[in-house]
């Protein structure tokens, strides 16, 4: 190891290999834009040009790369992940490294775990399988008893040890219940399986015609099926959403006190940190202006359009946009009386709300285990009355246990989920939480926030101004060299019109009041009034002027940029019968320009975030069902507190957490088409549940005749569960409607 | 009868290789990336790459 260490350069591969284990680092970036093969090729290179990655591994499913990093020294560190970041930037990717939800590693362990239990009893079932139709096959012919208690005998050595491992997700879950004096879907599930597994074995003891091993781990094979859908799905779904989360997680610029500056996660800053937020940047952390002034725009705090100037000893929050001056902040804590911790405090209560909504699988689970329970138990205690002996009894009452075990019901939900997730999923709608989906489809109202939900984040210059195209150009130019919202802005109307710009040199900005530059001798300057040295009172409505010297100013106003499918979206949905309504922290005129534009006739501004509230706890108390669709970190509450929520992939991290899906892009549509798979989820859950009740109406007198061979369990368990299973495929292609809801009101 | 004998270890021996080799490829990372594996294989890029990703993951496990 010593020689390793001190070999010279020439060996330095070599010595890299061997005391590797201490310097390699793995890390992994999110990088939403890999889409196909070539994208696999090119992200890969371009991360092996870095300087120390010894290997980057793509991962299309997932949209993320798994970089292995080996250090040469331990000076370098720290600066590398920025180094991957900007090497797949030139590659033209976005990318942030992965920041994983607590819960994500240990989600994923189950998943594979009951992968590995779906392998065994597949392979237990597939053989039992085998082994079964030969005996079947053999009473027709002239089968031996012995090679029938032999193959009775290996089917037993297979099935014991594979039920007592892939069953053990049911069993433990129904032990749970139990001791907690409840029945759940598991109960009935593991009680069948046990029964049928113990009455087989001493049927082949006793050298007996039939045995029902097959039937006991298929049942076992198929609901691993279903939880096995329902977990890769969830993994799936949060996958996204961590991904999302990593692309906004901001990393900051930390002033240490010796005065050395290094970057760090923002999820990794403490109170007291001195924290640098340059023109453009999000802020990182709450805190408290110790230097510099600025404009910060806080749309996504409290849906207000217009930048609030801040500067020494004024509060800033995380999350929200700074303009053009350079901030330092000091990291504070969040105490009781921010307007955070009021977030927080109500959206704890709001959620409570929630916690009342029962799923379908679990509304359906409370009617069928006693039932079961109820029908095997009269069985047994009606042949035994007849009687037939305890023998007899049990066979048959076990056979109608094994029978109504809800395979087809514990497959119905999670097949028509996944379906219904995973085409909502190939059309940018991530859907967080399986009941979410099922909430979804009851919606009957529909509120929409302003800010960042029908409008864009980013503002517009008003269109109706009709600015001369030399004069635009001209601001322009000076605009050009600031962040600040309203001068990209103007920056943006230039180049929608198609206007060249020629940047001017020597532009200075003076935080918090605009910009100045002395052009050809002339001074130019653009930004307040006072800047400029306007009379506010001229057009009140301006908030950005420029002026020349020697030439009247020009005032400038500037709106929300509404999202281009806006009006068609709240048409389609009061089309359907769904009241809409618009609730907004903005100021009442920018509400009422967007309400009119969309054709929204109900709508309120000026709001608090515990006003939003009140009024979705008003439309619950009247008997909607309210979808909420907010961004802000003041819909948090309400996007907790609505039936439903969903949030653009722009919103804020706690109102991504709260609501139930988030839909990617610049579009509405995503919302029309969750409601509609909503829907049509539900129709199909009930659907399924139709099929399996019918089954079971079916079989059951047949068992509890006793007529149930181990064959007819076979085949009526395996056609009910495919014929399930293959009804919740179909939602994956169907072209659906919007559904029209019924106003209880 | 006497073929059953033999017949059913056979059998036998030869599910669990296949239960064996799912089980091994699950571990592996096999089924980590379904869609990028279907594209990798159209790939003709240099075979140093992947020989160049399995060293390295070798020496990490």
């Amino acid at each position: 190891m010593e020689a390793a260490l001190t070999t010279p350069i020439p060996a330095l591969k070599n010595g890299a290999t061997a005391n590797a284990s201490a310097n390699v680092e793995t890390i992994t970036l999110s990088v939403p834009d890999i889409v196909c093969g070539n994208c696999i090729r090119t992200v890969e290179s371009a991360l092996k040009t870095v300087k120390g990655v010894s290997a980057a591994r793509a991962n299309l499913a997932m949209r993320r790369v798994a970089v292995t990093l080996c250090h040469d020294d331990d000076n370098n560190d720290g600066s590398n992940v920025t180094d991957l970041i900007a090497a797949l930037k030139e590659a033209g990717y976005t990318a942030a490294e992965l920041v994983e939800g607590a819960d994500t590693a240990a989600s994923r362990a189950r998943s594979s775990e009951i992968i590995r239990r779906l392998g065994v009893a597949g392979f237990a079932a597939a053989n039992i399988m085998l082994l079964s139709i030969s005996v079947w096959s053999g009473e027709a012919t002239d089968m031996d008893g012995s090679i029938r208690d032999l193959f009775h005998w290996v089917s037993a050595l297979i099935a014991l040890p594979a039920i007592a491992y892939a069953g053990q997700p049911f069993f433990r879950s129904a032990f749970s219940a139990l001791r907690a004096r409840r029945l759940n879907m598991d109960v009935p599930i593991s009680l069948g399986i046990l029964l049928a597994t113990s009455m087989s074995l001493f049927q082949t003891v006793r050298g007996s015609e039939q045995v029902y091993f097959d039937a006991a781990i298929t049942l076992v094979f198929f609901l691993l099926i279903g939880r096995a859908l329902d977990e890769s799905m969830r993994t799936r779904a949060r996958g996204a959403a961590e991904n999302l989360m990593s692309l906004r997680a901001t990393r900051a610029t930390v002033i240490a006190d010796d005065g050395s500056i290094r970057a760090l996660p923002a999820r990794a800053l403490t109170p007291g940190m001195r924290v640098i937020v340059t023109a453009g940047e999000r802020v990182s952390a709450d805190g408290t202006v110790i230097s510099g002034t600025s404009e910060v725009d806080e749309s996504l705090i409290t849906g207000e359009t217009v930048p609030r100037a801040v500067t020494l000893g004024d509060r800033v929050h995380a999350g929200t946009l700074n303009g053009g001056g350079t901030l330092h902040i000091n990291v504070g804590v969040t105490d009781e009386n921010t307007l955070l911790a009021d977030i927080g405090r109500l959206m704890l209560a709001a959620e409570q709300s929630r916690g009342r909504y029962v799923r379908l699988a679990d509304r359906a689970a409370r009617l069928y285990a006693p039932a079961v329970h109820i029908l095997g138990l009269s069985t047994f205690v009606i042949w035994m009355s007849l009687g037939s002996g305890w023998e007899v009894s049990l066979t048959h009452a076990i056979a109608v246990l094994i029978i109504t075990c809800p395979c087809a019901l514990a497959l119905a939900v999670p097949a028509v989920q996944v379906a219904a997730m995973s085409r909502l999923f190939s059309r940018g709608v991530i859907v967080k939480t399986a009941d979410g989906l099922e909430r979804m489809g009851e919606i009957d109202s529909v509120i929409f926030d302003k800010t960042g939900t029908l409008t864009h984040e980013q503002i517009a210059l008003a269109d109706d101004q009709n600015t001369d195209s030399s004069l635009l150009a001209r601001v322009a130019s000076l605009a050009i060299a600031s962040r600040h919202p309203y001068a990209q802005a103007i920056v943006r109307a230039a180049r929608n019109r198609s206007i060249a710009i020629d940047p001017i040199e020597g532009v200075r900005e003076i935080p918090g009041s605009g910009l100045s530059v002395v052009n050809n001798g002339r001074d130019e300057r653009l930004g307040s009034a006072h800047w400029v040295g306007v009379n506010v009172d001229q057009d009140a409505k301006a908030s950005l002027w420029y002026r020349a010297d020697g030439e009247a100013p020009t005032g400038f106003r500037f709106v929300d940029r509404i999202r281009s499918d806006a009006g068609q979206t709240v048409k389609a949905l009061r089309d359907a019968g769904y009241a809409v309504e618009l609730l907004s922290g903005d100021r009442r005129e920018a509400v009422a320009r967007v309400a009119q534009a969309c054709a929204i006739s109900v709508w309120q501004g000026g709001l608090q975030p515990s006003q939003k509230l009140q009024r979705i706890d008003a439309l619950r108390a009247s008997g909607h069902k309210t979808l909420m669709v907010g961004d802000g970190l003041n819909d948090a509450p309400a996007l907790a507190a609505g039936y439903a929520s969903m949030s653009p992939a722009s919103a804020a991290d706690i109102s991504q957490a709260a609501a139930d899906a988030i839909f990617q892009g610049d579009r509405l549509g995503g919302i029309i088409e969750t409601l509609k798979v909503a829907q049509a989820a539900r129709r199909m859950a009930k659907q399924n549940f139709a099929i399996a009740l019918g089954y079971n109406a079916v079989f059951i007198p047949i068992a509890m005749l006793g007529y149930v061979t181990p064959l007819v369990a076979a085949l009526a368990m395996s056609t009910s569960s495919i014929v399930v299973t293959a009804n919740a495929i179909r939602l994956r292609t169907k072209k659906l409607p919007l559904r029209p809801v019924r106003c209880r009101v | 009868m006497t073929s059953l004998a033999w017949l059913l270890p056979a059998a036998l021996t030869l599910g669990l290789m296949g239960l064996g080799g799912f089980l091994w490829a699950l571990r592996n990372g096999q089924f980590e990336d379904l869609e990028g594996a279907g594209w990798r294989a159209l790939e003709d890029a240099e075979p140093a790459d992947t020989s160049e990703h399995d060293e390295a993951s070798d020496r990490h496990d």
